[in-house]
């Protein structure tokens, strides 16, 4: 029993970043249906941006506080959402009315030319770097249970912009021209709905949680690098999908759910040489059997 | 469109800085040597190490003149630490640079994968470090300046029942490296065989950031000790999180744990633990000290690892046999390195054995008070 409870633990603390790397990843496909893949590179850079400001920040506001820790991820959530807007609008928004295949192309090209400049040695270089220790860590012992509190920091962060990003979706009228934008974007266009600044804002609020989910990771592991989002990148995106993607809930859900099965496969002797076969296996059956994920909808295309 | 075109523009140009140094050509007076390495991607600091010890071996070789009245001219190759990489890199270097030899890599899977296009060939190959044994059966060609696991798994199977006590240990594995796997194989035979328990076995694979699934099942499994033959980037994250869990067993592994990331990342959580290696830079042996200064004074004072090292050796085996065979044909050049006897290299004195291994000591080495200390040495 301790053992089981021991894993659902490890698993949410692994699967609320990958939740909140998904959330990024559906809003921005809500919005444009388009798979942004640079997002695991401004996870990334997130990181990076952290390492680079927190001893600055700490300076003035005392190390290892929360004042201090708070401003780390404010920052970096700043001036990553600058650098996704900035992406969008060089990279992107030339090729708005290109076929979605352009652009995936273009994503793609995108998320190695941020890899392998950062790799260069003038850049970060390509050796792992000591992420600092934001805040002092302590395991919370229950019984035989240890709970990290790093973790309880990440599952509370990812809990709390869940809800703020769907305050902002569903309640507020920027939220309202987003799924404008979203539901038809020449209609909304005609409507008077800056479809350009939307979507920017868009690309601006994904990547700061792509900030953000960077820093937490990082907290997790250390150790930090330039290709360091590659794989939880991939596995939040599985996630998005297994959630239905589009679906800021279902992101969530998706995410968990992933870490969950990973951390439980990984645990058992025969099965953790399968751990990634084992969740990616049941991400199939899944969409066999729900084909737009577990809380998508699925849409008639109307002519 | 014009942000679109500068964004090419810069790629562009990104590109061609890149490749410009690997493209200058070197003229008819020169010798060709071919490197290949992990310099960019998540084994960086192996790459890095055994081409910085392999460029220094070269430079000082052309700086006391050259061999058979040439300079050395040395190609390298990033083959990015990514799977597939290495056996571009040696072909592009083989049929379009025309070296007439191959130096590299320090990871055994990357090693495996360009070792049958050198021995077809006929280019010999000289690994710095790759220990899976099945490196130098790949033929006749590849060649390693390093001790194999066979060797390197024995050893720590009588450090874990000798100095650690342990009667039952628990293993956890890199499945994406053969290193790794061909590392615990050795391990749990030799330690089975001599009376000791091997408890329970996992894997992970290399790059994963979240270990936490399988330390606490090795938690509840309670061994005496951990073998854990990965990479130092792995193994960092794996102390650190296995801290978090309360785990207070004590770690151990084999050389791939050896590099400053260990120490800078794992900080306290990998206070106390061992790893096995090629050599120390703290042996008092003159052809160490010489390597370590010259290393130091090249690469503005930065210390080397026991990869660096090996990279040094492997360039001078090589000018040593090219200069014994005074030619560079290729199966004269394969029999002078051979026939290495003796060598004095700046990891300690070797000889190559008939399947092409060095025969050479070990030693282990504790983590304490934040530095590599050495701990013991272990002779074949």
């Amino acid at each position: 029993m301790d053992w089981f409870l021991q894993q659902t633990i490890n698993g949410l603390g692994l699967g609320a970043i990958y939740a909140l790397i998904a959330l990024g990843y559906t809003m921005v496909y809500g919005v444009l249906r388009f798979i942004n893949f640079a997002h695991s590179d401004v996870l990334m850079l997130g990181a990076f941006t952290a390492f680079y400001i927190a001893p600055k920040i700490e300076k003035l506001l005392g190390s290892q506080s929360a004042l201090a820790c708070i401003m780390v991820f404010i920052v970096a959530a700043a001036l990553c959402a600058c650098l996704g807007m900035l992406i969008e609008k060089l990279a992107y928004r030339p090729l708005r009315n290109r076929p979605k295949l352009t652009v995936l192309i273009t994503a793609i090209g995108v998320s190695l030319l941020i890899e392998f400049t950062a790799q260069n040695e003038k850049v970060f270089g390509a050796a792992p770097q000591p992420f600092p220790q934001l805040l002092p860590e302590r395991a919370i012992h229950l019984g035989n249970l240890v709970i990290s509190s790093n973790d309880v920091l990440t599952v509370g962060v990812t809990i709390v912009l869940l809800v703020a990003m769907w305050f902002i979706v569903q309640k507020t009228r920027v939220g309202t021209a987003m799924r404008a934008v979203s539901y038809n974007q020449q209609a909304a266009s005609l409507m008077g709905v800056p479809v350009d600044r939307i979507i920017s804002f868009t690309f601006g609020l994904g990547s700061a949680l792509a900030a953000i989910a960077g820093i937490l990771y990082a907290i997790k592991a250390p150790g930090i690098e330039p290709l360091m989002g590659v794989q939880p990148g991939l596995r939040a995106f599985v996630a998005a999908v297994l959630g239905g993607i589009g679906n800021l809930p279902g992101a969530v859900l998706g995410g968990v759910l992933l870490g969950l099965l990973e951390t439980f496969a990984g645990g058992i002797p025969e099965l953790s040489n399968y751990r990634d076969a084992i969740a990616f296996g049941i991400l199939i059956l899944i969409l066999l059997l729900k084909p737009a994920g577990l809380l998508g909808r699925s849409s008639v295309e109307k002519v | 469109m014009k942000p679109f075109h500068l964004l090419f523009a810069t790629i562009a140009s990104l590109f061609s800085l890149f490749l410009l140094p690997s493209c200058k050509s070197g003229g008819g007076d020169t010798i060709k040597v071919g490197e290949f390495a992990s310099l960019t991607g998540k084994e960086a600091t192996f790459g890095t190490s055994s081409h910085e010890g392999t460029l220094l071996a070269i430079e000082q070789v052309n700086a006391a003149g050259g061999v058979l009245g040439k300079k050395i001219e040395l190609l390298t190759e990033d083959d990015q630490t990514k799977a597939g990489e290495p056996a571009n890199a040696v072909n592009k270097l083989i049929s379009k640079d025309g070296v007439v030899a191959i130096l590299g890599e320090v990871a055994s899977s990357r090693s495996l994968e360009a070792a049958p296009i050198c021995q077809q060939n006929k280019i010999p190959m000289i690994s710095p470090a790759s220990t899976n044994p099945t490196v130098t059966q790949e033929g006749d060609y590849i060649f390693r300046v390093c001790f194999n696991d066979t060797f390197q798994g024995g050893a720590l199977a009588n450090f874990a029942s000798g100095t650690l006590k342990a009667k039952k240990v628990a293993i956890l594995t890199d499945v994406k490296s053969d290193y790794s796997k061909g590392l615990a194989k050795s391990f749990k035979d030799k330690f089975s065989t001599s009376g000791g328990t091997v408890g329970i076995e996992l894997d992970f694979n290399g790059g994963d950031k979240d270990f936490k699934g399988q330390l606490t099942a090795i938690k509840s499994d309670a061994p005496d000790a951990i073998f854990l033959p990965g990479y130092y980037n792995d193994v960092a994250l794996i102390c650190i999180q296995a801290k978090q869990l309360g785990l207070a067993t004590p770690i151990f592994g084999g050389d791939g744990w050896e590099s400053e990331s260990l120490l800078t990342i794992g900080k306290d959580a990998v206070e106390g633990h061992y790893f096995s290696t090629h050599c120390s830079i703290e042996q008092p042996t003159p052809e160490m000290s010489a390597f370590v200064d010259a290393y130091k004074k090249r690469f503005n004072g930065k210390s080397p690892d026991a990869m660096a090292v090996l990279g040094y050796d492997s360039a001078m085996v090589l000018v040593d046999a090219i200069k014994r065979a005074n030619t560079t044909e290729s199966a004269a050049l394969r029999a002078a390195i051979a026939a290495t006897k003796d060598f004095s290299g700046a990891s300690g004195k070797f000889s190559l054995n008939a399947d092409r291994d060095a025969v050479k000591a070990l030693v282990f080495i504790q983590i304490k008070g934040g530095k590599f200390t050495y701990n013991a040495t272990v002779n074949p």
